[in-house]
């Protein structure tokens, strides 16, 4: 039995090994690139079919964000509208045949996770400036410093094993039942994976944001610094 | 018992017994959830987008069961 652990390597590009996983992030990130920068061409007032569609999605993704931060939720969009779409891309892929989903693979959950982590600090800074945020790791006690940096930790590598974990175990468990029984048995399992993919992809952005959130809502202490700092950018 | 045998073993308890508390804690939580929405829907939203968090963090427990019997299974370090 393979490893799901382990990616195989399909060609190398010179020193860079480049595998099936990664072949297909980039072909995603590539369609709903080129398609996101079309359709946000020719945009107008009296939208047609195709830009209301698209519009709906986007104030819907706007909406679910500014509930939680409630405020600012077009800071956000980008980074979490992409992390979505690109999440629900990505775990539904089984569904065409011959491709995988890239997030039953190691490499790219850790790369997503990677990216909240930094976006977390990223946003948290950008708010707060850099002494004030870091300070959030020294209260209410110095004490509490090691038990702050391990909650930063595991928190993104539950958020990064969760996806994984899921993804990756639908395929294991469509396996066996396809080397029990092939024929008309494996398709509720797949429905129900479908379902458990966009259900993934709405709760990895869903904490993507609420971790976001909580690096940038104002402390007791530095509520004033904080707006002073916002009102500038 | 060779280390083989019990990686497989360590595997299989891992999954089973962490598999319980994951399963009784989303249980309550979805309890706990549905008596709210039923006494308060107008709050459904709200509701559902916490116990979806909630029930996601209570899931990686049982996730890093999975991890742990993966690890066992595919990359135990005490097997050569």
């Amino acid at each position: 039995m393979i490893s799901p652990l382990l990616e195989p390597i399909l060609l190398r590009l010179g020193p860079v090994p480049v595998s099936g996983s990664m072949l297909t992030s980039c072909a995603i990130t590539f369609v709903l690139g080129v398609g996101s920068f079309l359709l946000s061409r020719s945009l107008r007032a009296e939208p047609g079919k195709l830009q209301a569609i698209v519009e709906v999605i986007v104030t819907t993704i706007l909406d679910q964000i500014e509930e939680v931060t409630r405020k600012q939720g077009r800071l956000y969009l980008p980074l979490l509208g992409t992390l979505f779409l690109f999440l629900l891309v990505a775990n539904s892929l089984s569904l065409l045949p011959g491709l995988q989903p890239p997030t039953e693979r190691l490499e790219t959950v850790i790369a997503l996770g990677l990216v909240v982590f930094v976006s977390v600090y990223y946003f948290g800074i950008r708010r707060h400036g850099l002494v004030s945020y870091l300070k959030h790791f020294f209260q209410p006690t110095p004490l509490l410093f090691p038990i702050h940096v391990l909650s930063e930790l595991t928190r993104t590598f539950s958020l990064m094993m969760r996806l994984f974990g899921n993804i990756m175990s639908h395929g294991l468990i469509l396996g066996v039942i396809v080397s029990v029984a092939g024929l008309l048995v494996p398709i509720p399992i797949i429905l129900f994976g479908l379902l458990t993919g966009i259900v993934q992809a709405y709760i990895f952005t869903i904490l993507a944001t609420v971790y976001i959130a909580a690096a940038v809502e104002d402390h007791p202490q530095q509520v004033d610094h904080g707006h002073k700092e916002t009102v500038g950018t | 018992m060779s280390v083989q045998v019990v990686s497989i073993l360590g595997a299989v308890v891992a999954v089973c017994f962490g598999a319980i508390g994951p399963a009784l804690a989303e249980g309550r939580a979805i309890q706990a959830a549905m008596e709210a929405i039923a006494r308060q829907p107008e709050a459904g939203p709200t509701i559902s987008r916490s116990l979806f968090v909630g029930l996601a963090m209570i899931e990686a427990m049982a996730i890093y069961c999975l991890v742990v019997a993966l690890v066992l299974l595919f990359a135990n370090p005490f097997v050569k």
